[in-house]
């Protein structure tokens, strides 16, 4: 069996004594993808701040590359942080710094990335080449609209090729041809480096995207898994949150079958 | 019965265990040279020209009114000596660091609080590099150095401005001025109006990336985390200019 390379036991996490997740438990091995569906406020952001130590459990328990850091020093989280990308809902991005020393930030940073200073230009070019803005390297943030931002988030979130990538709602607020496009990097992200993945979103398209498409390298585009010699997609789990708990667990297949109302919401039926 | 003592309480708290981790990143590494130098070039440079004009303009006055007390006993000539004094023991320093705290506290809370509402601080902590290291620290160490340069000078551009009235409203000496001036000055003195400026520089600038760095609530948030910071740290100067001058006129 792989790796297992995040775990959450029995979780709950409150602010001023109301839980923004309660009883949250759930795993994910190496390899594999997990997309978290969820309405606004169902507490998905929280489930991604907490898997990196950002935010501390109440109880429970969280495990990330078989170390249990709920109560691990901040200084000791920083290792285990350098094994991980994150992409921001608004990508925060730093708005002081260039394109490139944001992408750069992480190889600079990272207590155990350490690339060597010559290196760290072309790593962040092909990083930016990745999400096709190796044009922006001199300009800021705020120079350029949501989609290319979130499209930097996610080459920084990937510049490190770090083993596990989270992003958060990266679709949020963009245009559906926008959204798809990043759903599409995203997916290229998960085929080419085969990068475990955990995706929190308010789509249910960006869940299908992850859960029938694979990224063909030769055509450099997106082809249906499973036609056209292309494998299916697998180790794909959803969880679908409500009001801070999981109320489901299971393939893309189980959640369309699923006769449960709320869920039904989320799901398109063909 | 005693919840309302809660959030202050807690408030203190957090802002102790902010300051001992500050004070602990002092001999920690990494230390971003670049990003102290940064904001020494913000803080303090940044500052100067509203520190000089504060300066000149109290010195202006101080004069001013000085001389008219003291024409009543026929010693206009001591105009330098006490109006060097007032300068340097109290007005140049609490003056300059309320200019700073409300340009400074101002700007360093309204920087981390957009930082923090935006996740920025929450990436950073995720991209490997710890707020209070990268942040916090640089900035307090930046506006306590440079609390006291800005200080001296505004002290010394204040005597400029008194030097200006004595010398064509009151015909006093420039040696008469100067001299006294300088005489008066004793070592005491000058410890008091740099010890000051030091303290008050650690209490802006930590309370400003104190305020900063707890802002919740988007870009209102953002605004009252700098309204706070600015009163606290008003309020801390003048409580704290108490003690330190009580201390130093019981010596």
């Amino acid at each position: 069996m792989p790796e297992l390379v995040l775990r959450f036991d029995h979780v709950t996490v409150a602010f001023d004594g109301d839980p923004a997740i309660e009883d949250v438990s759930f795993e994910i091995r190496h390899g594999e993808s997990l997309v978290i569906l969820g309405a606004a406020g169902s507490g998905k952001t929280v489930i991604l701040k907490t898997a990196l130590g950002l935010l501390r459990p109440d109880s429970g328990s969280v495990w990330l590359f078989g170390q249990d850091i709920t109560r691990m020093p901040e200084k000791q989280l920083f290792e285990i942080r350098a094994r991980c990308g994150i992409l921001f809902q608004e990508s925060a991005l730093f708005d002081s710094f260039t394109i490139e020393e944001n992408v750069a930030y992480p190889l600079e940073n990272q207590t155990t990335v350490r690339c060597p200073p010559e290196q760290v230009r072309p790593r962040v070019e092909e990083a930016l080449r990745f999400v096709e803005l190796e044009n922006t390297l001199g300009k800021f943030p705020s120079q350029l609209s949501g989609g290319m931002r979130r499209r930097v988030g996610i080459a920084r979130a990937n510049v490190t090729e770090p083993d596990l990538v989270l992003y958060d709602s990266p679709t949020a607020g963009l245009d559906p041809i926008t959204a798809n496009n990043i759903m599409a990097l995203i997916v290229k992200e998960r085929d080419v480096r085969r990068a475990t993945t955990i995706i929190v979103t308010q789509r249910f398209q960006d869940g299908r995207i992850m859960a029938k498409y694979r990224y063909d390298p030769a055509s450099k585009e997106l082809e249906l898994a499973g036609t056209n010699g292309q494998p299916a997609v697998h180790g794909l789990k959803f969880l679908v949150m409500k009001d801070g708990r999981v109320v489901f667990e299971g393939t893309e297949k189980e959640l369309g079958e699923s006769a449960d109302p709320y869920i039904s919401k989320f799901v398109m039926r063909d | 019965m005693l919840d309302f003592l809660k959030t202050p309480v807690l408030s203190i708290q957090d802002y102790i265990v902010l300051s001992w981790r500050t004070f602990k990143g002092l001999f920690t590494s990494p230390h971003y040279f670049r990003d102290t130098l940064l904001q020494m070039d913000t803080i303090g440079v940044g500052s100067l020209p509203i520190v000089v004009l504060t300066g000149f303009f109290s010195g202006i006055v101080l004069a001013l009114q000085m001389s008219r007390a003291l024409q009543t006993y026929g010693a206009v000539n001591q105009t330098g000596p006490i109006v060097a004094i007032t300068l340097v023991r109290e007005l140049g320093p609490v003056l300059t660091a309320l200019v700073v705290a409300g340009r400074n506290a101002a700007g360093i809370a309204s920087e981390l609080g957009s930082m923090k509402v935006t996740e920025q601080i929450d990436a950073m902590r995720a991209l490997g590099t710890d707020p209070v290291l990268k942040l916090v620290k640089p900035r307090v160490l930046a506006t306590s150095f440079m609390q006291p340069c800005l200080t001296a000078i505004a002290d010394f551009v204040g005597l400029v401005g008194a030097y200006i009235i004595a010398f064509f409203l009151l015909r006093l000496t420039t040696s008469e001025f100067w001299n006294g001036a300088y005489r008066i000055l004793e070592y005491n003195d000058v410890v008091q109006g740099l010890l000051k400026p030091l303290v008050f520089g650690i209490v802006i600038s930590s309370v400003g990336c104190f305020y900063g760095l707890r802002t919740t609530g988007g870009t209102q948030g953002v605004g009252r985390a700098t309204t706070q910071a600015v009163v606290v740290a008003s309020v801390w100067i003048f409580v704290l200019n108490a003690f330190i001058t009580k201390t130093f006129v019981s010596l």
